[in-house]
C-alpha cells in the first residue's frame, strides 16, 4: 500500500510533475493577461463564436439587476437551458433546466423550479455569490446540451466530457471523464470520477483509472470501459486544436462534450489543466510536449496540426 | 532554458553578500554564532488607586534604585494626568498631577527590569553607625539582647545570624521590645548597637504571575564588606525568588496630595530574553551593518524580532509546498497561525485554533443558508470569531484557566478567512478535503512554529541579517525547482509500474 515511485523511473517515462507544469509550461507559455479568455465564460463564448468554434448556443446574458425579469422573454422559445455565472468555477451556481412545464422548470433531479426561484438565482449570480472573490458577475444563459446517448450506462448521473491537452495548437493527450456514484455525479478525478485514456490517433479507449488505480469496468454500471470508441474523433480533435488560436494560450485544457444533434461542443477551457490525464493514459506527457517544442516549424493550419498529432501521437 | 545567467548571478550575489555579512558580523563585530545565555527580565506594574477630593492632585510614587536591577524600559498610563519621571543620584520618582480630579482614580506605572549580574562596586559607608537611644526600659532590653548575641558570635556576620535567631525566639526582652517596636526596627537597632550599618527598606518579591502584591519591610545591612538584604519579619519568605528593593531612602512609597484612601498594588511577570541582543544594544550602537536595529527602542526591537521570523515561515511554506507537495489552505495563513502559536504556546494554540475554527464552521454553515454576499459573510464571520474569543476567554477565566487568555493573540481576520475558505471547501469538495487541507495547514503551522520558536534561529535572524539574503536565495532556487514533489512520488506510483 505504502509504495513510492522511483523518481528516476518516472522521469525516464516522461511523467510531468506539478512544479514542472507550473514552471516550464504554464509559467513559460501562458500569458497571464490572456487568462480572462478562459476564466470568463462569456468572453470564451464570444471568442469561440468569432473563431467558428462550436459551443452551446448563447440564449442571452443578464447583466443588471433591473433586467432580471427580462429573462423570461429570452427563455420563451427554449424548452431546456442552462444558467451559469460567467466567472464561476467548479460547477457552482449552475442551474440546468431540462424542460419547461406548466408548473415551472424541470431540473435533472426531477425537481420543479418556480419562476421566482429563477429570478432569485440570477440575482445571486449578479451579486457575485458564486464567483471567485465575490466580485460582481453576469449570468450567462445557454442552450441545453443534449447529451449523445452513446455514453449511456457509462456515466452515473453526471455528464461525460472529454478533456484534451492542447499544446501549441496540437492536441496531444485525451481523457474521457465519467462521473460515478462516488464522485457524486461530478467529473473530477480526485473526487472519484473515472478517467479513461483515449488514443489521440483513433479515439479508442486505452485504459481506465479510478482513484489513480487502473480499472476495467465502470464501478456503478459494470460496463466495460476499454472498448469505448469515440465517434467523429477527428472533428473533435479539430475543434480542440482551434481553441489555441481562439484563446491564445499555448498550454491549454479543453473540455468537450458531445451533443446529440450538434456533435462536439467546447464546454469550457482551462489555463491550468491537471496532471491526472497522465495516469488515465498510463504515460507521461513530457515526450510529446518536448516533441512539439523541438519542431523546427510548427504547422499554421489546424488540419495539418491534427493530422500531425494523429500520426505522431499514437500508441 | 532562456538565459539563466542573470538569475544565477542574482543567487550567487545573494549568497555571497549574505554569508559575507554573517562572517563579518561574527569575526569583526564579535557576535557569537549561538544564542548564548538567557537573562531574566521582570516586568512590574504598579497600580496607584485613591479617591480624589475634587481639587488638585499631586501623586509621587517612589521608584526603585536597586543596583541589582537595571531599568530596561518604563511606561506610565493615566488618563488626563501630567506625568513626569525624575531620576537622579538621590531619588527616582514618578509624579502625576492634575488640576482637578473627582472620584476614584487609577494611575499606572509599568517598568521592565533586568537582573544585573556584574554589580558596580558599592562604596563602603564612611562614618560609623550610631544607634539612637531608646526610652527605658526598651534600651536596657535591647542592650541585653545585643550582649546575648555578641557572646555567641565571633564576628559580625555570626552576630547577624544570632540576632536573627533571637528575633524568632520567645526571649522575654524581645517580647517587651516587640510590644512597641517592629522586628525590623529591633533588628536595625541591634545592628547599630554593634556599629553595623543598617536601615529599613521596602522590597518587592519577584514571583512570576503574582498580582495585587505589596511591598515587604526588609533591612539592608553592611557586613563582610558588602550590602545585604534581610527579611526579618517573616522567616518563611521563600529564598528562591529574587527581591527588588523598591523604597530605600524615601520616607514613603506614595506621597499623595489631594486624595485619600490610597493604595499601591504591584503585578509581576517574568520573561527570558537573549542576553546577547541586550549586550549588542550596548556595544554596537553605531554599526551601520545592522541598519540601526539595535538603536531602536526596545519595544520596536521586539517587534522586529517577530517580523524577522516571518522569512523563516515563508521558507517553510515554500519548502513544504514545492518540495514536499503538502496542500494547505491559504498560502501564508499557516505562518500567521504559527506566529500566534509563539504567543500562546503550542498546545494552547492548537486547542484554541481547532476550537475557534470548529465553532466558526458550525455557525458559518448556518450563514451559508442565508445567501449572503461574500463581504458581508466574511464580516459576519469576523464578528462571530471575536464573539467566540471573548466568550471562551471569559468562560475560561471563570474556570481559572488563565492559559486560555492567550487565545486573543489569534489574528481574528485571518481566522475568519480560514473559516470562510474551509466552509467553501466543505460545500464544494466535502468534509474530507477540509480535513486534508486543514491538517495540512496545521502541520505547516506547527513546523513553522517549531523553527520560529528555536532559540538559535531567533538569534540568527535578528543578529545576522545576512541570513535573510540566504533565505531569499533558497526560496528563489526552489522557485525554479522542476523536479517531482515528494507526495507526487506516491501519487504517480502506478506510472512507475511495468
Ligand atoms: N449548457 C449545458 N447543458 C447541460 N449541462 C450543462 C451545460 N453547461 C454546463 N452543464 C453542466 O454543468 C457542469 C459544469 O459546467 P462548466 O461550464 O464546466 O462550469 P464550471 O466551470 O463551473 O465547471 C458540466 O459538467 C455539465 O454537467
Ligand atoms: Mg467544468
Amino acid at each position: 500500500m505504502f509504495s513510492w515511485a522511483n523518481p528516476f523511473k518516472l522521469r525516464s517515462r516522461g511523467v510531468m510533475g506539478m512544479n514542472q507544469r507550473n514552471f516550464s509550461y504554464i509559467g513559460r507559455y501562458n500569458d497571464r493577461s490572456l487568462y480572462p479568455n478562459v476564466d470568463d465564460k462569456l468572453k470564451t463564448k464570444t471568442l469561440a463564436i468569432e473563431n467558428n468554434i462550436a459551443v452551446p448556443d448563447l440564449i442571452g446574458v443578464i447583466r443588471y439587476q433591473h433586467d432580471v425579469a427580462k429573462v423570461f422573454d429570452l427563455l420563451k422559445d427554449h424548452n431546456g437551458f442552462c444558467i451559469k455565472p460567467a466567472k464561476g468555477s467548479g460547477g457552482k451556481g449552475i442551474l440546468v433546466i431540462l424542460k419547461t412545464t406548466e408548473e415551472g422548470y424541470l431540473k435533472a433531479s426531477g425537481e420543479i423550479v418556480p419562476k421566482n426561484e429563477i429570478i432569485r438565482h440570477i440575482s445571486n449570480i449578479l451579486a457575485g455569490l458564486f464567483s471567485l472573490g465575490g466580485t460582481d458577475d453576469v449570468a450567462v444563459i445557454e442552450a441545453l446540451i443534449e447529451f449523445d446517448p452513446i455514453f449511456k450506462g457509462l456515466s452515473h448521473e453526471g455528464v461525460p466530457d472529454i478533456r484534451l491537452i492542447v499544446f501549441q495548437g496540437y492536441p496531444m493527450m485525451a481523457m474521457l471523464r465519467l462521473a460515478t456514484h462516488a464522485s457524486d455525479g461530478k467529473a473530477n478525478l480526485h473526487q472519484g470520477a473515472v478517467g479513461v485514456g483515449i488514443d489521440i490517433a483513433t479515439g479508442k479507449a486505452k485504459r481506465a483509472v479510478q482513484y489513480d488505480r487502473p480499472i476495467e469496468l465502470h464501478p456503478d454500471t459494470g460496463k466495460s470501459l476499454t472498448d469505448i470508441q469515440i465517434h467523429d474523433w477527428e472533428r473533435l480533435l479539430t475543434l480542440s486544436a482551434g481553441c489555441f488560436e481562439m484563446s491564445g494560450l499555448p498550454y491549454l485544457g479543453a473540455d468537450i462534450v458531445l451533443d446529440k444533434n450538434k456533435g462536439p461542443l467546447v464546454l469550457e477551457l482551462n489555463a491550468r489543466p491537471g496532471l491526472a490525464i497522465q495516469i488515465a493514459n498510463g504515460m507521461g506527457m513530457l515526450p510529446r510536449l518536448q516533441h512539439i517544442e523541438s519542431l523546427d516549424r510548427r504547422h499554421p493550419s489546424i488540419e495539418k496540426r491534427v493530422a500531425y498529432a494523429q500520426e505522431n501521437f499514437n500508441d | 532554458m532562456a538565459s539563466r545567467t542573470p538569475f544565477l548571478l542574482l543567487i550567487i550575489t545573494l549568497i555571497v553578500i549574505g554569508s559575507g555579512s554573517i562572517y563579518y558580523r561574527h569575526t569583526e563585530m564579535g557576535i557569537p554564532l549561538t544564542a548564548g545565555e538567557q537573562i531574566d527580565i521582570w516586568q512590574i506594574e504598579a497600580t496607584v488607586e485613591f479617591s480624589a477630593r475634587n481639587n488638585a492632585v499631586n501623586a509621587t510614587l517612589t521608584l526603585p534604585q536597586d543596583p541589582h536591577f537595571e531599568l530596561v524600559d518604563e511606561f506610565t498610563a493615566s488618563p488626563a494626568y501630567g506625568v513626569q519621571v525624575i531620576r537622579n543620584e538621590e531619588t527616582a520618582e514618578a509624579i502625576w498631577s492634575k488640576r482637578e480630579a473627582v472620584g476614584r482614580q487609577t494611575l499606572y506605572y509599568q517598568a521592565s527590569y533586568k537582573q544585573n549580574n556584574n554589580l558596580p562596586e558599592q562604596p563602603a559607608p564612611e562614618d560609623e553607625a550610631v544607634a539612637d537611644v531608646l526610652p527605658e526600659p526598651y534600651q536596657t532590653s535591647a542592650n541585653i539582647l545585643a550582649e546575648l548575641a555578641y557572646e555567641k558570635s565571633g564576628n559580625n556576620s555570626f552576630y547577624v545570624l544570632q540576632v536573627l535567631d533571637l528575633l524568632n525566639s520567645s526571649n522575654q526582652n524581645l517580647v517587651l521590645l516587640n510590644s512597641k517596636y517592629s522586628k525590623t526596627d529591633i533588628f536595625v537597632h541591634l545592628m547599630k548597637l554593634m556599629k553595623i550599618h543598617a536601615y529599613p527598606v521596602k522590597g518587592l518579591v519577584l514571583e512570576d504571575g503574582r498580582r495585587n502584591q505589596q511591598l515587604f519591610p526588609m533591612v539592608k545591612i553592611y557586613v563582610k564588606d558588602k550590602w545585604q538584604i534581610f527579611n526579618v519579619e517573616e522567616n518563611s519568605l521563600a529564598e528562591e525568588f529574587p527581591i527588588i528593593v523598591w523604597q530605600e531612602n524615601a520616607p514613603s512609597l506614595l506621597d499623595l496630595e489631594g486624595g485619600i484612601n490610597s493604595k499601591v498594588l504591584f503585578a509581576i511577570s517574568h520573561r527570558s530574553d537573549s542576553a546577547l541582543s541586550d549586550a549588542t544594544t550596548m556595544a554596537l550602537k553605531d554599526d551601520y551593518l545592522d541598519l540601526g536595529l539595535y538603536s531602536l527602542p526596545l519595544a520596536e526591537q521586539n517587534m522586529f524580532k517577530g517580523i524577522l521570523l516571518l522569512p523563516i515561515g515563508a521558507l517553510v511554506v515554500v519548502f513544504l509546498r514545492v518540495i514536499i507537495g503538502l496542500k494547505c489552505s491559504g498560502t501564508f495563513m499557516p505562518i500567521l497561525i504559527a506566529t500566534s502559536f509563539i504567543q500562546t504556546e503550542l498546545v494552547n494554540g492548537l486547542v484554541g485554533f481547532i476550537l475557534i475554527v470548529a465553532i466558526g464552521l458550525l455557525i458559518r454553515s448556518y450563514l451559508s443558508r442565508l445567501n449572503l454576499l461574500l463581504v458581508s459573510r466574511i464580516s459576519t464571520v469576523v464578528i462571530v470569531v471575536i464573539g467566540i474569543i471573548v466568550l471562551s476567554t471569559v468562560f475560561a477565566f471563570r474556570l481559572g484557566l488563565t492559559e486560555a487568555l492567550t487565545i486573543t493573540f489569534f489574528p481574528m481576520v485571518i481566522m475568519a478567512w480560514t473559516i470562510e475558505r474551509m466552509s467553501i471547501l466543505w460545500e464544494e469538495e466535502g468534509g474530507k478535503e477540509v480535513l486534508i487541507q486543514g491538517s495540512g495547514s496545521l502541520i505547516v503551522a506547527v513546523i513553522a512554529y517549531l523553527l520560529m520558536d528555536n532559540l538559535l534561529i531567533r538569534h540568527w535572524v535578528f543578529n545576522f541579517l545576512g541570513v535573510h539574503l540566504l533565505i531569499m536565495a533558497g526560496i528563489l532556487l526552489m522557485g525554479q525547482y522542476t523536479g517531482y514533489r515528494l507526495l507526487e512520488l506516491k501519487r504517480f506510483t502506478p506510472m512507475a509500474e511495468d
